[in-house]
């Protein structure tokens, strides 16, 4: 993999693509698309387009520039084509109800039968396939009840372009301060672009009467491939936040770079839960989405906790570290992961703890499945800074294989900087037991239930973490997934 | 309810079954003892299904049909059940949810309604009563962390609720202390009837005590070497199998055998 852009000549293409834009500038503001390609201009018009104050539009030109001169990683156990990162449109405008599906009718039938397996609410159908929502059921209702609650509560939850409009001061005191734009590759240019996300605040002392979930947020359509979230939990307080959806999104964008950054500040707890199911192409591996997300959470206040549990079933190829910075002291750190590749799905993911307050503590539950010719790799980096003393950490890592095509692979690594730190790891891979697969059809049960009811049985720790309807969901969805993984 | 002609079969290539006669007629129990090795498990397998056990020659009929065509979660469904030598552990799987999956896939197969689970639960219930299990089982995972003796038990107990046509109890007394056994004896005991067989394969002569078999096998090196009424088992408690080889007993010919 290379980075188209910084191979070429800047000035050159930006000199190109000037001359284009000097030309669509304005009429492109129309259309609310600008042509594929990448330079300040791009941003600015963005930026522009957004409205967004001055210091805003700087801290994107500035990580686009870090972003010049930087590569994308290429240590991840990832077989990846290049990118070629001017082939791409930064900013599309959400479609425009004309242009979406009517009705159901117009839908793939294919699409439809998955969401009868899933159990996807009828009325829930549409919105996903992309059908004119407001035509088909209204979602204001659901929202404004939503809201009202919230807002007693004292609870920020809208779209990050709200967020800046509204809470600019807010958003400028913690934007970037968690994943500095020029953290990585993926992380610089999602700075530099980002479309939207969600934006979360919870003051002092609120418990969040409800679980946040991206469904219920308004204008939370379409928020594009580069999409940002920030969360920032105040001194005592909670929230839980779910992300992602079982049902399969239709995106018509291949990459997607996503940035999300947590802040936990003294004694308050984050729980952050992701389903994620994009498409993760066809049997071959073509037209899957491209999955490379930086999400990292910060413990700044003593005993805060922040904990992440994920479910990962789709993308074609999924690079994707949830981690925790324990800085505050006795502040705890969790990441529950159950990662699925099938196919010719690869996936890099894991965590990464940084100990860096005293007693700060951290756990890893990691469990990977591989069915077909899917490469799933486990990536962890724990450690321990000098100043952590009596850090602890527990480490799970578990693989399970079905069938011969495929692979697990586990990279922990471990820095301890501090004598009196405690580290442990636990790895396991097994193939989906040949006895167990005899045991369950010995007693009747169909090789396809066993193999689900095993696998559900290996993500059990994982699956407790989730709330209840995204559990039951989440074990629905490896099923449909897992649909023709053996025999 | 069971015949096995000249049955020949290997296990990963290797002739392990080499020429096995038997028949077990309905509600009659048998029972198989042998020197390790001899290849009672290995029956045990072939009867259920098991991948890699190839038969190579013979056949085996199931209530009048070829049981050789069926895929093994097809045999379950008929009715047969194997109790394993060696239970499986399936870690995060509850026990009771998997069992209620167990025989709702056998009463779909029959075409008979599924059970929910307050049914099922009531159903359980009877069954933990009868057998003397606490129902602590049932809240744990299948298998998972049981001791040699809660395993053994735990299949009796699928057998129960499962009740099937045949089963087939593989060394289910081995590792039992003498009260455990005494209970699963007991358990099996209160599943016999006219219309279910049972095969039980074992070492000891102490479980023939307490499930006193209609026939008695011997099996060696891949064949019955030797079949009789409940005395022969007594015998070679008594004598060893050496005595066998040695002599001591004329294998009775197929007519006079069952
Ligand atoms: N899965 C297997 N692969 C290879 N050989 C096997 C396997 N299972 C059993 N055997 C061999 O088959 C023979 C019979 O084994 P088994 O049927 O378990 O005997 P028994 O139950 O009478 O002690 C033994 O020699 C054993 O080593
Ligand atoms: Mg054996």
């Amino acid at each position: 993999m290379s980075n188209e852009q910084t191979k070429a000549d800047p000035s050159s293409v930006d000199h190109f693509v000037q001359q284009k834009y000097q030309h669509g500038f304005v009429t492109e503001i129309e259309s609310e698309t600008v042509p594929p390609g990448l330079d300040e201009n791009v941003i600015r018009w963005i930026s522009a387009r957004k409205e967004e104050p001055g210091w805003l539009l700087e801290w994107r030109l500035d990580a686009y520039r870090q972003w010049l001169n930087m590569t994308p990683p290429d240590w991840a156990h990832l077989e990846i084509d290049p990118i070629d990162f001017q082939a791409i449109s930064y900013f599309s405008a959400p479609k425009s109800d004309k242009d979406k599906p009517q009705s159901l009718d117009e839908v793939d039938p294919k699409l439809l039968e998955t969401y009868d397996k899933l159990g996807v609410p009828l009325h829930e159908r549409a919105r996903l396939a992309g059908v004119a929502v407001d035509a088909v059921f209204d979602s204001i209702s659901i929202g404004t009840t939503f809201r009202d609650e919230l807002m007693k509560a004292g609870v920020i939850f809208c779209s990050f372009s709200e967020a800046v409009k509204d809470h600019p001061e807010l958003v400028r005191k913690y934007l970037g301060t968690v994943v500095p734009s020029r953290d990585n590759f993926f992380a610089a240019l999602n700075s530099a672009v980002f479309s939207d996300g969600s934006f979360v605040f919870i003051p002092r002392g609120v418990r969040c009467p409800m679980e946040l979930s991206t469904y219920f947020r308004i204008n939370a359509a379409e928020t594009g491939q580069f999409e940002r979230t920030l969360i920032i939990a105040e001194d005592s307080s909670y929230v839980s936040y779910l992300e992602g959806c079982t049902a399969p999104m239709r995106d018509e964008n291949q990459l997607h770079a996503a940035v999300v950054e947590l802040v936990a500040l003294e004694q308050a707890e984050i729980k952050y839960s992701t389903v994620q199911n994009w498409y993760p192409g066809d049997e071959n591996g073509v037209g899957g989405i491209y999955n490379f997300v930086t999400k990292r959470g910060d413990c700044r206040g003593a005993r805060s906790k922040i904990s992440w549990t994920q479910v990962e079933t789709g993308s074609a190829i999924t690079w994707k570290y949830p981690s925790c910075v324990l800085r505050g002291d006795h502040s705890v750190g969790e990441f529950y992961s159950v990662a699925l590749t099938n196919n010719c799905q690869q996936a890099d993911t894991g965590t990464k703890m940084i100990h860096i307050g005293r007693e700060t503590r951290s756990k890893i539950i990691s469990k990977g499945i591989s069915a077909g010719r899917g490469q799933n790799a486990y990536r962890g980096l724990v450690r321990v800074a000098k100043k952590a003393d009596k850090a602890r950490n527990f480490t799970q890592c578990d693989s399970m294989l079905i069938g011969k095509g495929c692979g697990a692979h586990t990279f922990p690594y471990i820095e301890v900087s501090n004598p009196s730190a405690k580290v442990e790891h636990e790895a396991t891979t097994s193939r989906i037991g040949e006895d167990q697969m005899f045991y369950c059809l010995q007693r009747g049960i169909s090789e396809e239930d066993a193999v689900s009811m095993i696998v559900d049985g290996f993500c059990k720790q994982v699956f407790r973490e989730l709330p209840m309807e995204f559990a039951v969901e989440a074990k629905a969805l490896l099923e449909v997934r897992l649909e023709g993984a053996v025999g | 309810m069971l015949e096995i002609k000249n049955l020949h079969a290997t296990v990963g290539g290797k002739p392990i079954l080499k020429g096995l006669n038997l028949k077990v007629s309905d509600g009659e129990v048998h029972a198989i003892m042998g020197p390790n090795g001899a290849g009672k498990s290995t029956l045990g397998n072939v009867i259920a299904g098991r991948d890699g056990y190839d038969v190579t020659a013979g056949e085996v009929l199931y209530k009048g049909a070829d049981l050789l065509q069926l895929e093994p979660e097809e045999r379950a469904c008929e009715g047969i059940f194997l109790a394993f030598q060696y239970p499986v552990e399936i870690p995060g799987v509850n026990n009771t949810y998997f069992l209620r999956a167990a025989l709702n896939a056998q009463r779909k197969y029959r075409g008979e309604p599924e059970l929910d689970s307050m049914q099922f639960l009531k159903l359980v219930r009877e069954k933990l009563h009868i057998l003397h299990i606490s129902d602590d089982l049932m809240h744990r995972a299948v298998n998972e962390g049981f001791s040699g003796g809660e395993k053994k038990r735990n299949e009796i107990f699928q057998m129960a609720v499962l009740e099937p046509s045949l089963a087939i109890l593989d060394e289910t007394d081995s590792g039992l202390d003498i009260d455990a056994l005494r209970l699963v004896a007991e358990g099996v005991n209160r599943l016999r009837s006219e219309d279910r067989s049972i095969i039980v394969v074992t070492h000891y002569q102490r479980l023939l005590d307490h499930i006193v078999p209609d026939v008695v096998h011997v099996l060696a090196d891949g064949k019955i070497v030797a079949s009789g009424d409940a005395d022969l088992a007594l015998k070679l408690e008594e004598k060893g199998y050496t005595w066998l080889e040695q002599g001591g007993i004329q294998p009775l010919n197929e007519e006079a055998r069952v």
